[in-house]
Formats: C-alpha cells, structure tokens, sequence
C-alpha cells in the first residue's frame, strides 16, 4: 500500500473516530462507513481502528468476518446481492442468478477484474412479495427478470464513481 | 421494477389519529400505562411473543446502575425468511413507532431510544431520520416532551450490518455494543442488564406500533379482538404461490384455510407459518388457528402451491441456517450442517430410514440444547416436513 494511501486511510479513520466517538459501539458504524469510502475493510484499516478505539485488532477482525455486510476483501464498486432465500427461490432467483453470472462475467463471491462489480448472495432481503430481489448497494430492484439484468448493470456503468468517496466527507 | 408497499387490507393503523396515543399517556401514570398494555394482553409481535406488558413492568422497576439510564430499543432487524411487514410499517407509518418508543420510554423512565435498523433497509435511513427531525421540531422529542416538563427522551438510529441472529434481543444488543453478535446467556435478561449494562427494553416494529393504537383507544377495545390467549390484531407478511401477496391485517386466530382464502391460496400443498423457523402446515391441517397458542408467527406466511419440492424448500431453510447460525454453540453450529447434509442426502435418494431417525433424534438434541431462539427453531421446518410428507422425500430416484 502507498503511503499516500496509507495516509489517507489513517485521517479517514480519525475523521471518523471523532464523529462516533471513541467508544467501542462506534466499532460498527466506523467499519461501516469505513467501507462505503474504500469499499473494503483492510488488514491495515484494523490495525487502524483498533488502535484508536483502544482494542485488540482481533476483536475488529472477529466483527469484521462476523457480518455479512463487512468485509475484509473488494467486492468492488458496485455489490449485487441477490436474494437466495425462500420467497425469491419460489418466483424464479436461479434464472436471474444465471444471468448475473452471464452478464456479469463471473460467479458468485467474485469481483469482476476491473473491480467495478461484486456479486454474492444475500440472506432474505424482505421483498418476498415482490421477488426475485436484488440489492446493489443501498438500492433494491425487485420482480427482476433475467433480460433486465443487463440494464440493472449499464445503470451502475452509468453512474460509475458518482459516490466513491461521499461517505466520510458527508 | 422499483419496489412498492403492497398493502392489501386496510390497516388499524391509519385510522388512528396521530399522537392520541402519546397524548393519553402523557396524562397517565406510569404504572397506569403498564397497566393498559398489560390488561390488552399485547404479546410481541416479533414472533416470540412475550407480553409487551409484563416486560416493561420489570423494566420499570429495575435500577439503572451509576451514571447510566434506561434505554427503549426497536428491533427493526427484521430478517426472517418471509417477512417484511415492518419495512411497510416503517415506511408508512414511522412516526407511529416512535410515538409508541416515547410511550415505552415514558413508562420504563427511559431517556435514550435506538432503532436497529437492518442493513438491507439502509434506503429507509433517510426518510425515517427524517421523521425523526420532525419529530424533535414538533416537541414530540427531545426535552420536555408533549409540554410534559423533565419528560427527555431522543432516538437515534443504528444500522445493523447484516446478520439473521442479531434479531435475538441479546444478540442485538451485543451488535449495538460493537461486538459480533453472539447471544448472550440469560438471565440475566435486557430488562435488567441491557445495552451497556442498563435496563433495556427491546421490542418489535409492530409491537410499538399497536401501543399507540392500545393507548389512544383503551385495553378493553384490543382485548375484544382475537382469541383469549392472542389478543388484538397481526400484520401479516404475505408470500410465495398465492394471487394477491402483500401485507394484511388479521385478528390472530384466523384459521390457515380462511387465511388462504383471503389471500388467494385455495389449492396451496402446504403454508410455512413462521418464516425458515417456523413449521410447515399440510393441507390436511389448514382447520389450525393462526395464534400464539397453535400456530405461532412473527408475520410470515408462504404458500406453497401444488407441485412444489418440498425437499427443495427444505434444503433452502437449512442453507438459510446454516449461513445465518452465529457458531457459538455446538448443537446450532454443527446441527444445522448435518441437517443440510442429510437434505441433500434425501435428495440423491441416499438416506436410509435409520439414518432420518438420528436425524430426528438431532433436531430434538438442538431444540434443546441450543443456546437460542435460531438453534432452537431452526430443525422445525426439517422436523415438519420430514413428518408431513414422507412419502415425497424418501426413495428418491432422480436428482431434484
């Protein structure tokens, strides 16, 4: 990692530390917006972290591999989350799953190479009446069909960097 | 398509007016408030169960340790396979979860509020922050509340980060604390040893909603409703192989064939009540009452229409389990696996009937010695179609 990276990390974390406070329940909500800025929580932003909130850069891995929102390696610019679960598998999630990994070009846990789009499954995302589901970021698509994919995914291309670094400086 | 708020029955909701609830409490008594919700027999709505009542009263008399306070928590992780009636709520009518919050904080003595917000309803943050401000500008938070002087009570929101099990209170509390969440044992319970050590109630999305309604109309008026044992009114998240999903008002005690009816499942094979950790009801059980005390459910109902694999279904709720379980016992950690597996077994027509009894005979060990709710539920489905359609699942000789 360059050191003008590193340095940056370091003054996003702080900025984020006085914002919520150096207490441990601001653990979650600094990873959290942490990884909206640099889409990833690294080995290096742990140390980071821990050493600010004053614990165990064991502790922030064991929370950061605990939930399924964290995590420690790029899914990319852009997450696609389908939903895998019950509803969504009875209106017809293995097609639209399909073609995500047609479109796509790559298979469920993988980042696409030029690190623009993640795609993983997600547990039940509470559209159940409406399914299949899919969440790309913060934003849900329900009803999706396997010939909207493609459209679902030159909407990402389209608007490609709009929030890259919008978090922290929010 | 962009996602919409498929009401498909009014709601009791509406029709209440706003603040009466907050209103009539504010000209109560504490331990008349706790009266109220506690004569209604309003039960969480959550799918546990618990009366609303009873776990306000011990948080009301608990002590709150030095320097510290009471804390009113709305457990909006609403994961549950099937379920999505607090989205609607929170959608529609937010500021009636925070108006019933208030009440909750007025009654216990609480002056900090938090909303665990699920990750994957992120795209709500806005809109109920939102509400939130309105809410302070109108003096419905904030300091001196409703004109009541020293009534201080705010909320904020925190975002979960996406896992099933923090929708167990104390696993919830441990991710509002920054740890993994990991249930904790009990007792002691929230209501004495909460969020950051302090008296805590935490309650569901809908149950606040229905304090409001409780408080503005009376104890007695909810308590006609339902049977003797589930009072009141029920959303209902409404899904899978029927013509009109959405969301739907029911008085519990609803049977499962007037419910189908309602919804357009004449014809279902079998309705999984209770979300992945519910049971699975066949067609020849759909005389059973939707209630607290037969058939139990946080809101969720998926139909399963005629033709469905119901080892397909199977396999889906163990996968569910398996990811979703926290790891921190044995029976859940390793169970769930073994139930999968032998789903999958089933499937390639491998399993012997000896084989599905020790099955059994885990998902009897896990119901028990699970440390909570997920492990302990988790078998129910595997259990109920096992018993219900055994015919279907064994012998199998294509791969499904």
């Amino acid at each position: 990692m360059l050191v003008g990276q590193q340095q940056r990390l370091q003054d996003d974390i702080r900025a984020l530390v006085e914002r919520f406070g150096r207490k441990r329940s601001a653990l979650i909500p600094v990873l959290q917006e942490l990884q909206k800025a640099h889409t990833t929580v690294s080995d290096f932003a742990m140390q980071v972290v821990a050493d600010e909130l004053s614990i165990h850069p064991a502790e922030v891995y064991g929370v950061t591999s605990f939930y399924a929102f964290l995590r420690q390696e790029s899914r990319g610019r852009f997450v696609f989350r389908l939903c895998g679960t019950i509803s969504c598998e009875l209106s017809g999630k293995s097609r639209v799953a399909r073609q995500l990994e047609n479109d796509l070009g790559i298979r469920f846990g993988e980042t696409t190479a030029d690190g623009r789009f993640g795609l993983e499954w997600a547990s039940c995302l509470g559209m159940c009446d409406q399914g299949p589901a899919l969440l790309v970021n913060d934003r849900v698509y329900t009803g999706v069909t396997p010939e909207q994919v493609h459209a679902i995914i030159d909407e990402c291309k389209s608007t490609f960097g709009a929030h890259a670094r919008e978090a922290v400086h929010s | 398509m962009t996602p919409v708020n498929s009401k498909k029955t009014p709601f009791t909701f509406e029709s209440v007016e706003p603040e009466s609830g907050l209103r009539a409490a504010l000209g109560m008594s504490r331990a008349d408030i706790i009266g109220e919700v506690g004569a209604c027999n309003l039960r969480g709505r959550g799918g546990a169960g618990f009366p609303t009542g009873t776990k306000w009263n011990l948080a009301a008399a608990a002590k709150v340790k030095a320097g510290g306070t009471k804390y009113v928590v709305c457990n909006a992780d609403e994961g549950e396979p099937g379920t999505f009636k607090d989205r609607v709520i929170l959608s529609d009518h937010a500021d009636m979860v925070f108006e019933g919050m208030t009440i909750g904080a007025r009654a216990i003595g609480a002056t900090v509020g938090i909303l665990y917000l699920r990750s994957e309803y992120v795209y709500l943050r806005p809109h109920l922050e939102q509400v939130l401000e309105r809410r302070r500008a109108n003096n419905l938070l904030a300091q001196d509340i409703g004109g009541l002087a020293g009534f201080s009570f705010d909320i904020h929101l925190h975002m979960g980060a996406g896992a099933y099990v923090c929708g167990e209170e104390t696993a919830l509390i441990e991710s509002l604390e920054g740890h993994r969440g990991e249930p904790r044992n009990r007792p002691p319970f929230p209501v004495d040893t909460g969020f950051e050590g302090q008296p805590t109630v935490v309650n569901n999305v809908e149950t606040f909603a229905w304090v409001v309604c409780v408080l503005s109309r009376g104890a007695h008026w909810f308590k006609s409703i339902g049977t003797a044992k589930s009072t009141g009114y029920k959303l209902f998240s409404v899904s899978g192989d029927c013509r009109e999903p959405g969301v739907y008002e029911f008085p519990l005690g609803i049977t499962v064939r007037e419910f189908l009816e309602k919804v357009g499942g004449q014809g279902a094979k079998a309705v999984q009540i209770g979300g992945a950790s519910g049971h699975c009801v066949p067609a020849s059980e759909f005389g059973r009452r939707i209630a607290f005390e037969d058939l139990s459910t946080g809101g969720s109902i998926i139909v399963l229409g005629p033709g469905r694999d119901m080892l397909a279904v199977a396999r889906n709720f163990m996968e569910f389990f398996v990811e979703e379980s926290c790891g921190q016992c044995t029976p859940c950690r390793a169970g769930n696996a073994k139930l999968l597996e032998g789903v999958e077994m089933l499937q390639r027509g491998e399993c012997s009937m000896n084989y599905l009894q020790e099955l059994l005979a885990l998902c009897e060990t896990m119901q028990l010695a699970s440390k909570c709710g997920l492990g302990q539920s988790s078998p129910n489905a595997f259990v109920s179609i096992v018993k219900h359609f055994k015919d279907e699942i064994m012998g199998r000789t294509l791969i499904h």
